[in-house]
């Protein structure tokens, strides 16, 4: 195999490969963001208590996973596309606005990663010792400081292994923003296979460099979980 | 008259975990209706010598004999100890009933299919026989009506009176008790020695690692003292509770007594 | 409202439902085979084949499937050495493509559920099929078996659902599922999201049944964890 089209020269294709990977890196971890951002808004609602928001939130999660996460990026890319063109139409503006793909694409990736980062959080929430909870309030602590001093540390810790794997799956989920045309490594692979002819190399080249992504982040994942949970009784190992 | 064949005979037995000798050359021999209290304080060796005997740790050294028949042992070429004959160890596993001290029903059966499970599958008896066995021996222990329960809805007490019959319902010819009542609450203990005694009475071969010394000097016939591995003192209970010659073992009971 | 269209929409989806069903049921077969082949392989004790096993699962598992797809699609078609081998018939159908390469996928994360199920059966209640006599293949059919399948059913559930949104991506190497054609009865009619609503609607349904006939399976497996009868 010519290894020379990974180059960094002329005519070789590894810069464009890493911009890529660099690219899936930022598009999955904006959508990471968004997904822990909704995923903490269901989890909330569902921990409410109250029945309408509970079922609400329990809907949002069944709906989107039971959805096929293309179908869910196809969706999420139309409609930002539609919403935006509505409103342009409505400030005189004619004719197709579409979307920006990183945009739609990690609010696809962030809507689905939501609704499992939902289930992470409420279990996570669950696992704080109720003691813990019941000294906050006996030395006087308001909601406020409880939540912020006591509440988000501790789930945070408790969510760190579910939130490592939904990084992963966020990294492979961003792979079928290649579809809207985002040139994040998976489209950057597709690029290079069908410009080249030599699609064998280019995939296989891709998918080393996810591994690579997928070992690294993992690595640095078990470390800050490590750290983390460093004084905590831990129920194996 | 010609000596009757023991029940069981371990010749020097010798166990090691990598550097840790546990086991350092014990013998024992039991004939028929001997009930032997295996005693001793943890580290003493009690527990892996009872599992050495039906291999589920291999000793490294020693003879085990169970009803005149020799488990055969070769050596590896890394030097360490294995069974020759796999088949041999599983039928002579299925002559030896062991109650172990987390009762370890399977979870998954009711409390009759527990104790029909070996004796169709392993003594590939029939069914309908083995059945009728097991609640005979389900009633004797006390938890007739239990049958269709599964092991997780009984209390400690009732689940090890069904690792019991279980274990009787292989006709074994010797029984193994690894600490029956360790993990008891102290208030379901009584029920399980109970039936242990029961079993005693009717001239069944036991071996009984136990902590518990009332049983140890009511219902044995015989009292095994093991430290560091080795047989500290043994004799028929009346000798060594009422004043035995071993300084470790005066000790011992009077830990135990509290 | 146009229900007309709604029905021949609908209609038209349904049609494809059996490829993505007969693709799903495919991979998820031949992925249990070879995820069975490769537990073995982590359980066995030889360390080369450990490896492998470990190895296999962390590729499999670390790259994201519409890349692996492309690999077996696109670039095993492209390589001479293929097209000149007796796989070549079986490779050049798309569908076997795409089977083989959901397979693969799906074999690493059934492999990994079928080993923490192992992980879970008691070591106690292993014990005590020993100290009956039993071993080999008889403790494994008996004991290990019947507990570890209890373990796996709710991640396995999982699973099995999580392959039927990765047929999605079939629609991305020329087969006609739910997918690809809700994407042409879009192209061809302009109306977006009817038909990628219908779509979703189908592959929801789909997904509530499935998992619905596992929760049932694992209520009737398990009378054990039930609370006590009365």
């Amino acid at each position: 195999m010519d290894l020379a089209i990974f180059g960094f020269g002329k005519g070789g294709w590894g810069l464009a490969l890493l911009q890529g990977a660099a690219m899936t890196l930022l598009v999955s971890a904006c959508g990471l963001l968004i997904g822990a951002a909704i995923g903490g808004f269901v989890a909330w609602a569902r921990l409410s208590g109250k029945l309408l928001a509970g079922g609400l939130g329990q809907t949002y999660a069944a709906l989107f996973r039971g959805l096929p996460e293309l179908l869910i990026v196809y969706f999420v890319y139309f409609g930002t596309s539609t919403i935006l063109t509505e409103t342009a139409l409505f400030f005189g503006h004619e004719g197709f606005v579409g979307v920006p793909a990183f945009a739609a694409g990690a609010l696809a990736v962030g809507v689905i990663s939501g609704a499992y980062q939902a289930e992470v959080f409420r279990a996570a929430y669950l696992a704080i010792a109720r003691g813990e909870l019941e000294a906050a309030v006996s030395v006087g602590m308001n909601r406020a400081l409880m939540a912020r001093r006591i509440i988000v540390p501790q789930v945070l810790r408790f969510a760190l292994p579910g939130l490592g794997n939904l990084w992963q799956v966020a990294l492979k989920d961003s792979s079928l923003i290649s579809v809207t045309g985002l040139t994040e490594l998976m489209r950057v692979s597709q690029v290079g296979a069908g410009s080249t002819h030599r699609p064998f190399a280019f995939y296989l080249g891709g998918a080393a460099l996810y591994l690579v992504m997928t070992v690294a982040t993992t690595r640095f994942f078990d470390v800050a979980e490590a750290r983390a949970t460093r004084g905590m009784r831990r129920a194996t190992g | 008259m010609p000596a009757e064949t023991p029940a069981l005979t371990v010749e020097t037995m010798h166990k090691s975990f990598g550097q840790l000798e546990v086991l350092k050359g014990i013998s024992l021999t039991a004939n028929d209706g001997d009930v032997i209290s295996i005693l001793g304080s943890s580290g003493s060796g009690k527990s892996t010598f009872l599992r050495c005997i039906n291999l589920l740790e291999i000793p490294d050294q020693g003879v085990v004999t169970v009803a005149g028949e020799t488990i055969k042992m070769r050596r590896r070429r890394d030097g360490r100890a294995e069974p020759a004959d796999r088949r041999q160890v599983d039928r002579i596993r299925s002559e030896l009933g062991m109650v172990f001290q987390s009762f370890n029903l399977w979870s998954h059966l009711t409390v009759l299919e527990n104790l029909i499970e070996a004796p169709v599958h392993v003594q590939k008896r029939p069914r309908a026989e083995c059945i009728e066995e097991a609640r005979a021996l389900l009633a004797k222990v006390g938890i007739a009506d239990k049958w269709s329960h599964y092991p997780a809805h009984l209390s400690g007490g009732q689940q090890q009176r069904a690792a019991i019959a279980r274990a009787l319902a292989m006709r074994p010819k010797v029984m193994l008790f690894d600490e029956p009542t360790s993990a008891l609450d102290p208030e379901l203990v009584g029920e399980v020695l109970r039936v242990m005694r029961a079993l005693a009475e009717e001239g069944r071969t036991m071996l009984v690692v136990t902590h518990e010394m009332g049983f140890a000097r009511d219902v044995s016939t015989r009292v095994m003292f093991l430290h560091q591995g080795l047989v500290e003192t043994e004799g028929p209970p009346q000798e060594l509770f009422s004043g035995s010659t071993s300084d470790r073992f005066r000790q011992f009971i009077s830990k135990e007594r509290g | 409202m146009d229900f007309d269209f709604i029905t021949k929409t609908f209609v038209r989806l349904l049609a494809a439902l059996p490829l993505t069903l007969s693709v799903w049921f495919l991979s998820v077969v031949l992925g249990g085979l070879v995820a069975a082949g490769v537990t073995w392989m982590r359980v066995s004790g030889l360390r080369p084949f450990e490896l492998f096993a470990r190895a296999y699962v962390t590729v499999f598992r670390g790259t994201p499937l519409l890349i692996q797809l492309f690999v077996v699609y696109y670039g095993l078609a492209s390589l001479p050495a293929v097209r000149a081998s007796l796989f070549w018939p079986f490779l050049r159908e798309a569908f076997n493509c795409a089977v083989l390469s959901l397979a693969l996928c799906t074999a690493a994360y059934q492999a990994e559920i079928f080993r923490g199920a192992l992980l879970a059966v008691p070591h106690g209640q292993v014990e005590a099929a020993r100290a009956c006599g039993m071993s080999g293949f008889l403790m494994f059919r008996r004991i290990v078996f019947p507990i570890a399948l209890r373990h796996a059913l709710p991640a396995y559930s999982t699973e099995m659902i999580s392959m039927v949104k990765a047929t999605a991506l079939v629609s991305l190497v020329t087969l006609w599922d739910v997918m690809s054609v809700a994407l042409k009865i879009r192209n061809d009619t302009l109306v977006t999201y009817l038909p990628l609503i219908l779509a979703g609607a189908i592959y929801f349904v789909v997904n509530y049944i499935l998992g619905a006939a596992f929760l049932a399976l694992e209520r009737r497996l398990s009378p054990h964890l039930r609370p006590r009868p009365g």
